[in-house]
């Protein structure tokens, strides 16, 4: 069970508003500093660890940069939006980013509330309201490297990449 | 029931009879294309480094972002993926000089075959679908399964088939198709797209791929295009490898079917942040005064996108205080512009002809906005930010209706300055 404080974002919320274009090669302590820094000034600062974003419809549009990978960083615990762009939802997946869709999570949230996401029977219920909604369920195979830390660690434990090694000084 | 067409490919490269939507399908990777990008990920500037790659016969590696280096980093990225190339014996390889954007590379070459499966960390990879290919953006990680276990899995969604009827008017072009499909029928999250249609014959490969590509912008899983007589003749003058084309079954099932009339679309212009439900006629905004005007991307740096520039140019000039900035998508594509004689009437008319790189369109390098300025766009996306500074105001039309503005000074109607006789 994942509770925490909502923050609503609205519809087509697009990769380069959570990670800017002009740290695509910074590092990723970096990147995440920048989420949402020029849609919505401040509100890195005011959300805290274990909050949740509400998300409306074509979550994550846009390019393939790891914008997920940023909102696991800062501390996201879950992202529920209406729907979700595909690639936004891979990367969710590798990235280790519980992310889900339901349709109608949007209206059925406002700001500040507090949601309850369950992954057993994936209901998401706002518990001001005690509204309770059904959201999409994820296949087995692909919620278990959501909720396992992403690819990396499979990747990893079959041989086919080496760790991350530790990072140079010089180049970070 | 049958199915549609991306549905038997992946049925087909998953090893199953049937795939519906709903399914998560584990598929073989016929093609799998790296950027410069990607060894931001691994490789010796990466945080990690491959052990393994599955086949390296079916590996295309194609620089485009950075090219040529506009920094030390990227230089030195763009070294370890040359090392990566020697050490898993890389032949397919389109380093600075036989570069270009790589969804346009795979184009030229006719890397994407009908029937298959190319994935690419890139998300306009879908750009492929209009070579009737299962080709979709799968974000770094991805690549990284992909190329060392040679397969990947895709969710299997609903399709929503377009059939594209009759001609497009002259100066009316397949961006303005899709600009018409985001203002009228927003996003496409989680669904296919499909094209067929009885305009077919007059679309040519280019046209067809700047509409997948902007598949991406539809937020479309799959973008996919009929096999026909164009792309078949296309192919076989470009590579000799087996394949099979799929089409739909005649009892598929759709989500939805539409018809696009072609000879109705007008020239439209998505207003700035977003192209879903933002496209406007050009005369709503006509007048808008521009600082840059930009042609070129996997979506609009065609042979086809820079002759209607040519066209809309020759023998005028641009605008004072106007930077119009031409972008050819490949070397390829460069050499052709060149002997035709495109580069020439751009460059008199003022433009900057670019080498052919991503730079502008992601704000990169070579035509970045400053503070407050104003641009029109033939590219793939107007987020805010998205070419530069986060105050500048990013317009999005067709090659025609930018290049008629960056004569205007102003965002202006192409059928003032198209002649198409040129
Ligand atoms: S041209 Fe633009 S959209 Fe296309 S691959 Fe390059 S950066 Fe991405």
């Amino acid at each position: 069970m994942i509770a925490g404080r909502v923050w609503k974002f609205g519809d087509n919320i697009n990769t380069d508003l959570m990670l800017p274009g002009s740290l695509l090669h910074a590092p990723e302590e970096e990147q995440m500093k920048s989420v949402f820094s020029s849609h919505r000034p401040g509100w890195l600062a005011a959300m805290r660890k274990g909050d949740i974003i509400i998300g409306g419809r074509n979550y994550g549009m846009g390019s393939a940069r790891p914008a997920a990978r940023s909102l696991r960083n800062i501390g996201i615990a879950c992202l529920v939006a209406d729907s979700i762009n595909g690639l936004f939802f891979r990367s969710a997946v590798n990235f280790g980013f519980v992310t889900l869709e339901c349709p109608g999570v949007s209206s059925a949230f406002s700001e500040g509330d507090t949601a309850e996401i369950s992954l057993e029977d994936f209901t998401v219920s706002n518990k001001i309201t005690g509204t309770i909604l059904k959201a999409l369920i994820i296949p087995e195979q692909l919620l278990n490297l959501m909720c396992g830390g992403g690819i990396f660690p499979l990747l990893e434990a079959e041989g086919l990449v080496t760790p991350v090694r530790p990072v140079r000084a010089k180049e970070a | 029931m049958g199915m549609t067409i991306i549905e038997k490919i992946l049925a087909s490269r998953s090893g199953q009879a049937k795939v519906s939507p709903g399914d998560v399908v584990v598929v073989d990777v016929d093609c799998q294309v790296l950027e410069d990008m990607s060894f931001f990920h691994f490789g010796r500037t990466g945080p990690r480094d491959i052990l393994k790659v599955w086949d390296p016969s079916k590996v295309v590696v194609i620089y485009d972002h950075d090219v040529p280096a506009p920094s030390a980093r990227t230089a030195a990225i763009q070294d370890a993926g040359r090392e990566f190339i020697k050490e898993f014996a890389i032949t397919r390889f389109h380093d600075i000089g036989r570069h270009g954007i790589c969804h346009a590379v795979v184009a030229d070459h006719a890397y994407a075959l009908p029937g298959t499966v190319l994935v690419c960390g890139d998300s306009h990879t879908c750009s492929a679908g209009a070579f009737n290919c299962a080709a979709r953006g799968v974000s770094g990680p991805d690549t990284l399964y992909a190329i060392t276990t040679g397969k990947t899995w895709f969710r299997v969604g609903e399709t929503i088939r377009y059939d594209l009827d009759g001609r497009l008017p002259a100066g009316v072009s397949m961006k303005d198709v899709f600009l018409h499909i985001a203002g009228t029928y927003g996003d496409h999250a989680t669904q296919n797209v499909e094209f067929g249609g009885s305009g077919l014959p007059w679309l040519g490969m280019n046209a067809r791929r700047t509409l997948t590509t902007m598949g991406a912008e539809l937020s479309a899983e799959f973008a996919t295009f009929e096999a026909d007589d164009v792309l078949l003749d296309y192919i076989k003058e470009r590579n000799p490898e087996p394949f099979e084309a799929q089409d739909p079954d005649p009892d598929a099932t759709y989500r939805a079917r539409r018809t696009i009339q072609l000879a109705d679309i007008e020239p439209l212009v998505a207003l700035p942040d977003a192209v879903i439900d933002n496209s406007v006629p050009v005369g709503q905004v006509a007048g808008v005064p521009i600082q840059q005007a930009y042609i070129g991307s996997c979506a609009n740096g065609t042979l086809d996108d820079l002759k209607v520039a040519a066209e809309v140019v020759s023998g005028r000039q641009v605008a004072p205080g106007v930077r119009l900035i031409v972008t050819p998508a490949t070397q390829l594509i460069y050499r052709q512009a060149i002997k035709a004689g495109y580069v020439e009437k751009l460059v008199d008319a003022g433009a900057v002809v670019t080498n052919a790189t991503c730079g502008a369109c992601y704000g990169g390098h070579m035509g970045v906005l400053g503070p407050g300025e104003t641009c029109i766009t033939a590219s793939t996306r107007n987020f805010k930010g998205r070419m530069g500074d986060p105050t500048a105001q990013i317009y999005m039309a067709s090659p025609a209706t930018v290049a008629a503005s960056a004569l205007a000074g102003v965002i202006a109607h192409p059928g003032e300055f198209f002649r198409g006789d040129v």
